[in-house]
């Protein structure tokens, strides 16, 4: 699934634009970057103009409107030494501004120094700077800052430069992690080599490829400082009253919110939405200067109407017509198409073909397990006379594992890294069949000992990542057995195990096969696998099934060139000396497969009329089908 | 594991040291020391030298470091001059009022957190974006706003609940924790949507990856996946948020004990910091590192006891 998907992504991978440079512009663009902006701007503005927009001094008192709310006169109201609100809030800005400004000076310079020096030189540097950045991640700012303005008096700028210090380690790291980012990037390397001085490099290549970053950090930074500047001198550690600060405004409106609550309003939205348009802006810039791979993208949808009735059959699972779409950019991307599959009960069955052809989706597909997004939009798959596609999630969830179970590529992800082994299998146990703490021992014991462990107690008691990957595919296939299923969907179980591990495990699967006559679909690329394991394969290219038939027969007289080409291409026909053969060209992309023969781009025997329309299945032989309109001229088709 | 554990704890006491070290250097560099705290405005250059030399102020930075450093690792850490207590004393009796707040505030952040985080990635859209708006407005807002708003909700315009002071739990279980409510929810507000946000993220991780599709493949039910599986993984990283939670809230004890009166640390820091105390000032200072460190300690040994990975090796 995962290679699939990456395929379809890098399909549709748009090229990616919005370097450091455009962060601003792109920021500015954006409807929420541009109201930050605007607000702060208009504080800037506002502050600096107070004296001539204000219409009173902050200090000069009226005893007679008091505590009054907003008026003609007093836009904002007054406080309780009849002060007008909206004129203390203009000057209180200038300083809370000013003591931000202060804090982001200090705190950028300090640390886009020390992470542009520790990013860039690494080695001791960058050992001590971290070292140094850990033990003051630890100190407690605020009384850290408290006990600085203990000993010098109410002086705020003095804390602010404190605090720029203080929060600069944690901002250091993150310009350190961008500077390393870019550090082994060919241009500067070279401009290293060259001899350019370090300082010119620094700051002529290494600065403008961190810019973003840093201004994400300064937005946030300002953010912080001015609530910690807020409240600092609301607890009467800034400016001394009567001057105005946003902080002593929320304090001394403090003393009176059993009189006129308002007062509250004015001073704390002015200084929350500051801190918020900061905050905004800090997450838009982030979102632009970082190279982002969200992309929006239209999921597949299901089809309203009910798979048209099959055919009876005596298959355990008949699948017929079936396509899975995935989400794409535009529109639902088709990974499968028109795909026919039969298995009878107690056989064994291969799907084959190359990384990225379907094969994977299809199993999933089976079970309802699809990536979200995906969804088998055309087609049926019946399963013991029950159709699955349009089968209600509860009842499809009680079909996995009790009749359908599946086990995975990757033995050392498919387990549940905090739960024993043990405890894995156990827990499926009293899922299918229920029954007392000791019953459930057992049974998991029994499991353990079915896919060939010695000694089970010592495997249910490990966890995950103390198993080798043939020991966690064996635990997975105890898992999968525990229901007791009719059909077992093995999605490459064997691809990242080593070659003895392979065969033990290939060896498991046969003997469960035959002595709990459990069908099983066997996915793989793998045609040796496919050839010792199966009776009859599917060969998948590109998203359709291409040729299918019994696997002595097919392997041996192809009727399709690419299963033809596939067998040419395995390295065990090689001889010594030669060149690999290898097929020309590469797989087309879901979403790029022309109208006619997928393979048609990459074949030998390819026509006109090949590329013209879909290739119906031919039949060239008994249980052989192909979909190829030149197959006469193949082994297979001779005949 | 041990070498981690040790190689933190090393950093750890290292900071301790290093935090104190800094805060007795800066009030040996600057004017206003404290025997002129204590002398106030009108006093003899002689009164001034003989005080200095009582209080050991004449000696050289270091050894008055020293002096004070073996104090207060015999738990001495000197008299306040304003008031004339012993800071040790005073820092014990306030602690408990500290740590109740935080430490309920944490447990309540983490659970309500943990549940929105959960609802988020399993429930989609509408939770998800009220945890936004709310994560956005307990980062814009400022604390001590927030306090003195629910303040003049819930203790003003209807009085439901007591506007300030602490009972201690010893007196009355129940008036502690009605006296804790205001003050444990405005914590709880400012923290609790970062709190859901990263478990949001850390389930949604883990319900992408391959055993999960595994465990679904093979039967085990939905509930179980998300509260048995995807929940013991997210708790691994959740455990880290606590711990900065903590620390968070801990921080902004400074302005909520002050909002709402209650004799804890953040309080007497405060407190200390307007009346220049400095031995009091600086005892909060290290007692707030040495919490953080405990913290950050007890993150590390609650990581490698929820992660087999660490915990068997």
């Amino acid at each position: 699934m995962t290679t699939l998907e990456e395929s379809a992504a890098a399909e549709v991978a748009q090229p990616r634009s919005t370097r450091t440079r455009g962060a601003w512009r792109a920021a500015v663009l954006r409807p929420l970057g541009l109201v930050s902006l605007s607000y702060l701007a208009l504080l800037v503005v506002c502050s600096v103009l107070a004296p001539v927009i204000a219409g009173y001094t902050p200090t000069e008192t009226d005893l007679s409107h008091i505590l009054s709310l907003p008026t003609v006169a007093h836009p904002l109201g007054t406080d309780a030494l009849g002060r007008d609100v909206a004129s203390r809030l203009l000057y209180g800005g200038r300083t809370s501004l000013v003591d931000a400004a202060i804090a982001v000076g200090v705190g950028m310079t300090v640390a886009v120094c020390a992470g542009l020096l520790a990013g860039y030189f690494g080695g001791w540097v960058d050992r001590a700077f971290t070292w140094l950045v850990d033990v003051m991640l630890a100190i407690p700012v605020i009384v850290t800052l408290l006990a600085i303005l203990a000993v010098v008096g109410n002086h705020m700028s003095v804390a602010m430069i404190a605090l720029g210090i203080l929060v600069s380690p944690g901002i250091a790291r993150v310009v350190r992690g961008a500077t390393l980012a870019v550090r082994h990037e060919l241009y500067i390397a070279a401009a290293r080599v060259t001899g350019l001085p370090h300082r010119y490099v620094v700051v002529r290549h290494v600065l403008p490829r961190v810019a973003g970053p840093v201004l994400v950090q300064a937005s946030l930074l300002a953010g912080g400082a001015l609530l910690m500047d807020a409240g600092l001198s609301y607890l009467g550690l800034g400016a001394r009253p009567p001057a105005p600060t946003w902080g002593n405004m929320i304090s001394e409106a403090a003393g009176v919110i059993d009189r006129q609550p308002w007062l509250l309003v004015p001073p704390g939205v002015v200084l929350g939405l500051a801190i918020l348009a900061f905050g905004l802006l800090g997450d838009v810039l982030r979102d632009t200067s970082a190279e982002r791979t969200r992309r929006r993208t239209t999921p597949a949808r299901p089809p309203r109407t009910a798979p048209p009735p099959t055919e009876p059959t005596t298959a355990l699972l008949s699948a017929r017509g079936v396509t899975v779409a995935v989400p794409g950019p535009d529109r639902p991307v088709r990974v499968v198409e028109n795909l026919d599959l039969d298995i009878d009960p107690g056989e064994c069955v291969g799907l084959v073909g190359e990384t990225g052809c379907g094969k994977t989706i299809t199993g999933r597909a089976l079970l309802g397990l699809l990536p979200p997004g995906a969804a088998v939009t055309a087609g049926g798959i019946r399963f013991d006379g029950t159709e699955l596609t349009t089968l209600s999630r509860s009842r499809l969830g009680a079909l996995r594992g009790s009749q359908i179970a599946m086990v995975f590529q990757d033995p050392g992800t498919s387990l549940d890294p905090v739960v024993t082994a043990g405890a894995h299998i156990a827990e499926l146990v009293r899922r299918h069949h229920g029954g007392s703490r000791a019953q459930v021992r057992a049974r998991t014991r029994e499991l353990l000992g079915a896919v060939d462990f010695a000694e089970p107690d010592l495997v249910a008691a490990r966890y995950p990542h103390q198993l080798s990957g043939g020991m966690a595919q064996r635990v997975a296939i105890a898992m999968a057995l525990a229901g007791e299923p009719r059909l077992l969907i093995a999605d490459e179980p064997t691809t990242a195990l080593d070659v003895t591990v392979q065969a033990e495990i290939l060896d498991l699967l046969r003997n469960l096969q035959r002595e709990r006559a459990m069908a099983i679909l066997l996915i793989s690329h793998d045609l040796r696998v496919i050839a010792t394991m199966c009776r009859r394969a599917y060969v998948m290219y590109a998203g359709h099934v291409v040729e299918s038939g019994d696997v002595a027969g097919m392997f041996r007289h192809p009727a399709h060139p690419y299963t033809d080409g596939l067998l040419a291409s395995a390295p065990r026909r090689a001889r010594p000396g030669e060149d690999l053969t290898a097929i020309a060209g590469t797989v087309p992309a879901p979403g790029s497969w022309p109208v006619g023969c997928h393979f048609a781009a990459r074949c030998e025997l390819a026509t006109d009329e090949c590329r013209a329309a879909p290739i119906p299945l031919a039949r060239p032989r008994a249980r052989r089908r192909t979909r190829c309109l030149h197959y006469d001229e193949l082994p297979g088709g001779r005949a | 594991m041990w070498r981690f554990l040790s190689r933190r704890l090393l950093v750890s006491v290292a900071l301790v040291f290093v935090v104190s070290f800094l805060t007795f250097l800066l009030q040996a560099v600057t004017p206003g020391d404290t025997a002129r705290v204590i002398l106030g405005y009108n006093y003899t250059p002689e009164a001034y030298r003989h005080l200095r030399a009582e209080l050991g102020l004449d000696q050289p930075v270091l050894v008055q470091y020293w002096h004070w450093l073996v104090n207060a690792l015999h738990g001495n850490l000197g008299i306040s001059p304003i008031s004339g207590n012993d800071v040790s004393a005073e820092i014990v009796k306030r602690l408990p009022v500290t740590l109740s707040l935080v430490v309920l505030a944490t447990l309540v952040t983490a659970l309500v957190g943990v549940g929105l985080g959960v609802l988020g990635a399993v429930r989609g859209r509408a939770t998800a974006r009220a945890v936004d708006v709310l994560s956005l407005a307990g980062y814009a807002l400022p604390n001590f706003w927030l306090a003195l708003v629910l303040v003049t909700i819930f203790a003003v315009a209807v009085p439901l609940l007591p506007a300030t002071g602490y009972v201690p739990l010893a007196t009355s279980p129940g008036r502690w924790l009605v006296y804790l409510i205001l003050p444990v929810t405005t914590l709880v507000l400012q923290g609790v949507a970062v709190f859901a946000r990263h478990t949001r993220d850390s389930m949604r991780d883990v319900l992408s990856r391959d055993f999960v599709t595994m465990l679904r493949a093979n039967g085990i039910p939905e509930r179980s996946i998300v509260f048995r599986h995807a929940l013991r993984n997210a708790a691994i990283p959740a455990v880290t948020v606590a711990g900065l939670t903590f620390i968070g809230l801990l921080s902004g004890t400074v302005f909520i004990e002050s909002v709402f009166a209650m004799p804890g640390l953040g309080g007497l820091a405060v407190q200390a910091t307007t009346t220049h105390d400095l031995p009091t000032i600086q005892g909060v200072v290290v007692v707030f590192t040495v919490i953080v460190v405990l913290v950050n300690l007890a993150v590390d040994l609650a990581y490698g006891w929820l992660n087999p990975k660490v915990r068997v090796s």
